[in-house]
């Protein structure tokens, strides 16, 4: 085998000291959501007693369905700007960099940035803050990354198959419906699942954009007050649905488009 | 050509729009503002001045500045050792494994931030993980204050960003054309001089990609420095978020939400730089192989 780095120095201790690091962290939080004692650090028997808590913790549960309606519709929303921004740019053969430098700022720019900008800008229109300006706000980073996912797809994608549909008599549409989209609809459903997910564990420019008061609480906020707070058994039990959430969204957006690159 | 330019812009129009409407405007509002005057009872009073500027070199915030960058700075360095470590360790790994590794490597990235802070107050408060540990191996004394320094702010940057480091190092490291490590020990260099004139400028730009994304996500940082500082440590991102929750002084916070943006397109620009200088040293030593 033509190995071009040497496996010199315990390359196996390496790789076991860095995946303790990434995992103990998390295994232990995951550990301690399931234990009986009310203690949030000692172990004394397994018991799903925080998770049935949790169910009847009106506050969760309230903020859950925020997040939830944030995500879907933002998703939405971002799902089909970002798609449609991504045709555009790869239809034409050269656009400018100043073009490629605005989609490419919403994933760069520091987060407590866009939610101040985003803060200022609706208080100066005197916009009421609630669950419809987060939303504003998650499509700005959402459709961008939406729009990179299916613009990865299209790079490879052949035109003339485009080109062919119209010479044989079909409307744009029809052209878009029966082959474009067959084409790109992995990935703008992987692009989907990681906005999605991006909307779902979004914190500090939720927490700019949703006014006063606790009616538009997202599921973030409300981790992050109890976290504020002290720890406690519940916290552990939502951050391990919250984690198997995300994690099972985002390894399902990583497998169709690794079926886009193993074409 | 078939597609007329006209219909391109109008599948982009929407976005665009968006973005103008929600992203260039609110910016250059923030622009704006840093250049106005707080005003007497908070609000804004829209008189031109330079203070807000000013102020970000006042001894205390530059102090809070240099904080941020050392804290954000020890964070990168610290993450690009072990990253660099781990992506080697995994692209030294046979072919059919590396998948897996990079795959778990990556997955702890993708939970929540919050949680993952959340993680280490877990692991470090005076009766966690740590401390249990440390009473198991016998030690009796007081419980080791771990949580609420600097240190665990460090650590939690580092946790938090490293999948990305080993993200970036890996790809130039598995694209390393065998054959160059191969000639330098044919021609009597050691493996510690292959690394350090081959391998290590070969992938120079792995590393400087991923040192610039945890720098620049650390230095804006205000989650992990009020979660796990305790609040005892200000980094530039909490300052912003005091002037425009607390303070209320919101031309201020946008003079310092400015001087963020503008360390952040300096680093950038020096990644570019360094990503430029790595490509001229890979061409030369293509040109080594093909001679």
């Amino acid at each position: 085998m033509n190995q071009s780095l040497t496996r010199t120095f315990g390359m196996r201790t390496i790789l076991v000291l860095v995946f303790a690091f990434l995992y103990i962290p998390i295994a232990v939080l995951v550990a301690l959501s399931f234990n009986e004692g009310g203690l949030p650090t000692a172990w004394s028997g397994f018991s799903l007693k925080w998770y049935v808590s949790l169910a009847s913790n009106s506050a969760i549960l309230s903020a859950a369905l925020n997040t939830l309606i944030v995500a879907l519709v933002s998703t939405a929303i971002a799902t089909l700007l970002g798609t449609l921004l991504a045709i555009g740019i790869e239809m034409r053969r050269q656009y400018g960099k100043g073009l490629e430098a605005l989609i490419f700022a919403p994933m760069i720019i520091p987060d407590i940035v866009l939610a101040i900008a985003l803060l200022s800008f609706f208080s100066m229109l005197n916009l009421t803050m609630g669950l419809h300006t987060i939303i504003f706000a998650h499509v700005v980073f959402n459709l961008a990354f939406v729009c990179s996912v299916v613009r990865a797809r299209l790079k490879s994608f052949d035109w003339s198959i485009v080109e062919a549909s119209a010479d044989l008599g079909a409307s744009a549409l029809t052209t878009f419906r029966r082959v474009t989209l067959p084409v790109i609809a992995p990935a703008v459903i992987a692009g989907a699942l990681l906005a999605f997910t991006l909307s779902v564990d979004e914190f500090i420019i939720a927490f700019f954009t949703a006014g006063a008061g606790r009616a538009s609480t997202t599921l973030p906020m409300q981790i992050y007050a109890m976290i504020r707070f002290g720890i406690t058994p519940e916290i552990n039990a939502l951050a391990t649905i919250v984690m198997a959430v995300s994690i099972t969204a985002l390894t399902l957006s990583q497998r169709l488009n690794r079926g886009i690159i193993g074409q | 050509m078939k597609y007329a330019p006209s219909r391109s812009s109008l599948l982009m129009a929407p976005a665009l729009a968006w973005l103008a409407a929600l992203m260039v405007v609110p910016c250059a509002l923030v622009l704006a503002l840093a250049f106005f005057r707080r005003g007497i009872y908070g609000g804004i009073e829209y008189t031109f001045t330079l203070e807000n500027f000013g102020l970000v070199f006042d001894p205390l915030y530059a102090g809070i500045f240099l904080n941020s960058a050392r804290i954000a700075g020890t964070a990168t360095l610290v993450a690009v050792v072990i990253g660099y470590a781990a992506a080697y360790a995994i692209a030294a790994a046979p072919r059919r494994w590396q998948p897996v590794f990079l795959f778990f490597a990556v997955l702890p990235f993708w939970s929540n931030y919050l949680i993952r802070t959340y993680a280490w107050i877990v692991l470090l408060n005076r009766e966690g993980l740590i401390t249990q540990l440390l009473r198991w191996f016998g030690y009796t004394g007081e419980p080791p204050s771990m949580l609420y320094t600097e240190g665990a702010v460090i650590a939690g940057l580092v946790y938090n960003y490293l999948p990305f480091v080993i993200l970036a190092c890996y790809a130039p490291l598995s694209r390393l054309n065998p054959e160059l490590a191969e000639a330098s020990r044919d021609l009597g260099a050691s493996a510690a001089t292959t690394f350090r004139r081959v391998i290590l400028p070969l992938t120079v730009p792995g590393i400087a990609a991923g040192a610039v994304f945890v720098f620049v996500l650390s230095i804006g940082n205000f989650v992990t420095p009020a979660l796990l500082g305790g609040g005892r440590f200000q980094m530039i991102g909490n300052l912003v978020y005091d002037q425009f929750l607390t303070a209320n002084d919101w031309p201020f916070g946008a003079a310092l939400a400015m001087a963020l943006i503008a360390i952040m397109l300096l680093v950038l620009m020096a990644q570019a730089l360094a990503a430029n200088r790595a490509s001229g040293h890979a061409s030369q030593a293509g040109g080594d192989t093909d001679g």
